[in-house]
């Protein structure tokens, strides 16, 4: 009974009793899903031009996020730091094309996974050699300031992070959305040979994705890592964008920004609300279980393309 | 190609000579002693300066000293990861390699490995973590928790909370919040809060953070809304990093935070920033490398070259824990040798070496460790030893001592570990040894 109550009614009179609180409780989500967003966003460029999905998308968090805090410790300013780390990511892209994805062209989906399993390990493993294990303190001058505000408690890092991340996804759903290049991408991911076929350079479209895909990772190395500090768990932030593409869609930018806002937002509430009734912990389980109950009614997720194959 | 391959082929037999050579070594006339490390992986920023201590300390007795009365140290590191999986395959490959005594530093590899050390014969120290019940030798015989364990230090915890309000009477009513990782490890401390709750009056919520713990906003907004007094935290990892700084962000006073004795090192409050500044945790040993034991390491193992001994950490928490761990490694054999004989120790010879040792102040002076941690005794049927614990406080370039060392409330501690160490013998059918 007492278990049943809190579940229930306990949560809904907390909710009525402090109205400001559990408005802080959703902004909180609102600011936690942008992140996971921006996360997510990663793997949905690769998702989209290539096929694949991208299971060093973490590493790559990692690797740009300790070349940029190893820079920076050697004295290199921010700016031209941050410059360098691009510089990096784009090379990586290059080396990636030529040594993993030309020889995989046409190739089964798992393959190539497969094979974004082994250059995960690779990532890990060199990042860590050339920089270290230490988790590193980020200061890229974004403000960490606390401030009131009706009542809740703000913070400006959480704020310019979320605002950061907003920016990005809204500018790659347009370039996506609009620009011929754009185009190519969605049309490479929908057949390898046929986009060929009719001229468009897959190589060169593997480059730019995989060095988008490199930028967006250093934009949540920065974000996550001033958050935390850079360190190996960066990888590990994976595990957040995974629900909110199941929910939000593989192919979808906007998906992953409507995903990540329910999935931060639902995980939030629930883990204060019903959280205790359950002992704690479980907005990371939650997270899937909501993803997944969404899947019951739309298996392709939210905004992702329904997949018609004749037979 | 052909010469890449060469250097490859190459570089593989180099590594498979050394590899036979160091075990060879071991087998031949070494007390050898595994390491289960995690010098890569999300807590290699632990793993390493821990795999350093313990490394330096062994380095150090066969510089310094010769070896244990004659008898050479030797180690063999495998990579765990902090797996419990890689961490039990480590095991099984060194145990073969002559290993006498196993140090896993994993509370979810020790729960693995206590039955196997009982079939092996090879006892385990778990100094500071792994199954508290083990503290029970007539039921743990082949495992080793002292000087003291998670339910000790919870316990400790609330006498300084006590101390720092005024008194055991004056606990009633304070609240205290219980953040940790939802791990076996993490809620290890709770039982014991939950007695000493029903007992002092203290108000007490527990709030569980979920692995790894990098966004652990929803932990903070429970904070904000329930204001506990004081919060007492179990993480590890990226945990501890990131519950500093949201303490900051929610305007929780600092030195009202305190980590438990894995979340109180400088990885976890030199990323946190300025906004550390006052966190206090528990410990166990010293910092720094103003001991002169520590003074040794660098002057015997570093040749004198004190930057290099910084870059591996020396003086860190858990670099200063390795030293420890590996000083009471060396005392059970050095134990053990009083009774057997100065040779090298096999598995049942450093068992007994660990459950006859007694560390007094005497003994800790003449190791350049006086003050450094405290003296303690251990029996057949004490494993734990119930040593005290004392609390530290991040000054933002340091850590410095803030408390006595406070004793933990064994009323409460030893009859919980007793119980716990009953239903483990009658549900794994183990008819507790008699210890007079």
């Amino acid at each position: 009974m007492e278990f049943l109550e809190s579940i229930f009614i306990l949560p809904f009179l907390d909710i009525a009793d402090s109205p400001i609180f559990f408005l802080e409780v959703v902004i909180s989500g609102v600011l936690a899903g942008v992140m996971y967003s921006l996360v997510a966003l990663g793997f949905v460029l690769i998702f989209k031009a290539s096929g694949v999905f991208n299971f060093a998308q973490g590493a790559m968090v990692l690797f740009a996020a300790l070349t940029l805090v190893g820079l920076m410790e050697q004295g290199v300013p921010i700016f031209f730091a941050i410059l360098i780390t691009m510089a990096v990511m784009v090379l990586l892209a290059i080396l990636i094309e030529k040594m993993m994805l030309r020889h995989l062209v046409n190739q089964e989906g798992i393959i190539l996974f497969m094979a974004t399993i082994g250059l995960n390990f690779i990532l890990e493993g060199v990042g860590q050699i050339a920089w270290g294990s230490d988790v590193k303190k980020l200061d890229v001058g974004l403000p960490d300031k606390n401030f009131e505000y009706g009542g809740m408690l703000l913070n400006t890092l959480d704020l310019s992070a979320a605002l950061i991340a907003a920016i990005m996804v809204t500018v790659l759903a347009l370039f996506f959305q609009y620009t011929g290049t754009g185009r190519a991408l969605r049309a490479v991911a929908d057949d390898h040979q046929a986009a060929m076929s009719v001229g468009i350079p897959l190589k060169s479209i593997w480059i730019i994705v995989w060095s988008v895909a490199g930028f967006v990772a250093l934009v949540a190395g920065i974000l996550w890592g001033t958050k935390a500090g850079v360190q190996f768990s960066l990888v590990l932030i994976a595990l957040k964008a995974l629900p909110v593409l199941i929910l939000g869609g593989f192919t979808s930018i906007p998906g992953a920004i409507i995903g990540g806002l329910i999935i931060g937002v639902g995980e939030k509430v629930v883990e204060v609300y019903w959280g205790p009734a359950f002992g704690g912990a479980i907005e990371g389980w939650f997270a899937y279980m909501l993803a997944l109950a969404f899947l019951m009614f739309r298996p392709q997720g939210l905004f992702g393309e329904k997949i018609i194959e004749r037979v | 190609m052909k010469m890449h391959n060469l250097v490859l082929a190459a570089a593989g037999f180099a590594a498979c000579a050394v590899g036979v050579m160091e075990s060879k070594i071991a087998a031949a006339a070494d007390q050898f002693f595994p390491l289960l490390v995690y010098r890569t992986g999300p807590y290699a920023p632990n793993g390493i300066p821990l795999a350093n201590g313990l490394r330096d300390y062994y380095s150090m007795i066969n510089l310094r000293d010769g070896g244990i009365n004659g008898i050479k140290t030797s180690v063999e590191e495998c990579e765990t990861k902090y797996n419990t999986k890689l961490g039990v395959e480590c095991y099984e490959k060194l145990k073969g390699k002559g290993a006498t005594l196993f140090t896993p530093f994993s509370t979810g590899m020790t729960y693995q490995l206590i039955p196997k050390a009982k079939v092996d014969k090879i006892p385990l120290m778990t100094m500071g973590y792994g199954r508290t019940a083990a503290g029970d030798g007539r039921v743990f015989k082949w495992t080793f928790n002292f000087p003291t364990t998670y339910w000790s230090q919870a316990s400790a915890f609330v006498k300084y909370v006590a101390s720092q309000e005024g008194g055991m009477n004056k606990l009633n009513g304070v609240h205290i919040a219980h953040i940790y990782h939802n791990s076996a490890y993490g809620k290890e401390a709770n039982p014991t809060l939950d007695a000493l709750q029903k007992i002092h009056g203290f108000k007490l919520t527990k709030i569980a953070v979920d692995h790894p713990g990098q966004e652990q906003k929803s932990a903070w907004l429970q904070v904000r809304r329930k204001r506990p007094d004081w919060i007492f935290m179990s993480g590890w990892g990226v945990m501890n990093q990131v519950a500093i700084k949201e303490a900051v962000s929610a305007g929780f006073p600092m030195d009202h935070f305190v980590g438990n004795w894995w979340s109180g090192s400088e990885s976890d409050t030199i990323p946190a920033g300025d906004g550390a500044f006052g966190y206090k945790s528990a410990a166990l040993h010293g910092t720094g490398t103003d001991w002169p034991v520590i003074q040794d390491i660098i002057k015997h193992v570093y040749r004198g070259d004190a930057a290099k001994a910084a870059e591996n950490k020396i003086g860190d928490v858990i670099y200063n824990r390795g030293v420890l761990n590996a000083m009471f490694n060396i005392e059970a054999v050095r134990t053990a040798q009083g009774k057997y004989g100065n040779k090298v120790m096999q598995g049942e010879q450093v068992r007994w070496g660990l459950e006859n040792l007694n560390i007094t102040t005497a003994k800790l002076k003449a190791l350049g460790m006086e003050g450094f941690t405290q003296p303690f005794t251990v029996t057949c049927a004490d494993h734990e030893s119930g040593g005290p614990v004392i609390f530290q406080q991040w000054t933002g370039n340091g850590w410095k001592f803030v408390s006595d060392w406070i004793t933990p409330i064994t009323s409460v501690v030893r009859p919980m570990i007793e119980e716990a160490a009953a239903a483990y013998a009658k549900e794994n059918k183990i008819t507790p040894r008699t210890c007079s």
